[in-house]
């Protein structure tokens, strides 16, 4: 066991994988031309918008860049607020 | 048999193109094909000498294009391999002096004749990188295990594809095994899934590729080094053979994997 978590500890402090997890961020950016930043405001306005509409849970909306092979797709997961979880709350 | 003309690029410099230009043209030329390459690096030749021809320069590609010599006069022919022609770049002027349209030209030119234009690229995204793009039906993007290539790779596939010249196909040069081993390099595995394109090929480490640069022979004729062998599968490949990708990986790997089942098939 301890040798198991030795084993993921130290692929996670290991340069190649290092190299490889800020290369996976940083291409979706140089593709897509989208920083953090405006992915954060995009979420905020996409929040103000839904909301006129429909009651969201707007603490676990989630927008992120999904990729498959060399395309980049935009996912937007908005859970919304059922009549249920409404009574509760 | 009408030529393909391929172009070998990579956005950042010093990561290999010249030299894998070099070593896929003599490759290719060695099982007899005709084959030219063109230096598109005006101002920075390079390609003569790594092939061992600055010797031989009358005329280069901006005489050609200007005017001032027939195509054949600045086409320089290796003794040792009779097919294969260099096209030199000028040494004295700039990207500006050719046009993306006389590359596609020139190209033309030589398409009836010749089964293989190698088009060495320069680094950058600029004038030069268009120039050499132009006329492919094929691109060839060279990257190492590092992350600025990689990166820079990767923009230059956006722009391949933008040109509608893609798909590229990916040389992984420069690989240490015992680095990636070890954790410390990425793997081919790695740069493959960042970049997702085909696979070309993979040019492990080799000090024999200095030497050779240092004599003007190009590796791929020597049959005993492990980066000749490489450029010599790349050639193979483009014939359209399959052949299994060189082990350089650690044994666990998908592609040392895929290339011992290929090997246990093909006998």
């Amino acid at each position: 066991m301890a040798r198991i978590i030795d084993r993921i500890l130290n692929r996670q402090t290991n340069s190649a994988y290092q190299a490889k997890e800020r290369m996976k961020l940083l291409l979706v950016h140089d593709r897509t031309n989208l920083s953090a930043k405006v992915l954060e405001d995009l979420k905020d306005e996409l929040i103000g918008v839904i909301s006129r509409h429909v009651e969201i849970d707007e603490k676990a909306v989630r927008i992120e860049i999904s990729q498959q092979g060399r395309e980049q797709r935009l996912i937007a997961d908005i859970p919304l607020k059922t009549p249920t979880r409404r009574r509760l709350g | 048999m009408p030529a393909k003309v391929i172009t070998i690029t990579s956005g950042k410099g010093g990561v290999g193109k010249t030299t894998a230009t070099a070593n896929i043209a003599a490759a290719l030329a060695t099982s007899g094909a005709k084959v030219v390459c063109i230096d598109a690096d005006i101002g920075l030749r390079n390609l003569d000498v790594v092939l061992g021809l600055e010797n031989r320069i009358v005329y280069d590609l901006v005489d050609v294009v200007e005017g001032r010599c027939r195509l054949r006069q600045a086409m320089i022919r290796d003794k040792r391999l009779p097919e294969l022609y260099l096209i030199p770049a000028a040494q004295t002027r700039d990207k500006s002096a050719v046009s993306p349209s006389d590359m596609v030209r020139l190209c033309d030119e030589l398409r009836a004749e010749y089964e293989w234009i190698l088009i060495d690229s320069p680094a950058g995204i600029e004038r030069g990188f268009r120039n050499a793009i132009a006329p492919a039906d094929m691109s060839i993007v060279i990257t190492n295990p590092e992350v600025s290539a990689v990166r820079d790779a990767d923009r230059i596939i956006g722009l391949i594809e933008a040109e509608e010249k893609g798909p590229a196909r990916l040389i992984i040069n420069r690989i240490k095994p015992e680095m990636v081993k070890k954790g410390d390099m990425l793997s081919a595995e790695d740069v493959l899934e960042l970049l997702a394109i085909e696979l070309l090929g993979l040019i492990p480490e080799d000090e024999e590729v200095i030497i050779s640069t240092n004599r003007g022979v190009p590796v791929a004729l020597d049959g005993k080094s492990r980066a000749g062998q490489a450029f010599r599968n790349i050639a193979s490949r483009l014939r359209g053979e399959k052949v299994p990708f060189l082990e350089l990986e650690d044994q666990s790997g998908i592609l040392s994997q895929i290339g011992r089942f290929l090997r246990r098939g093909g006998g």
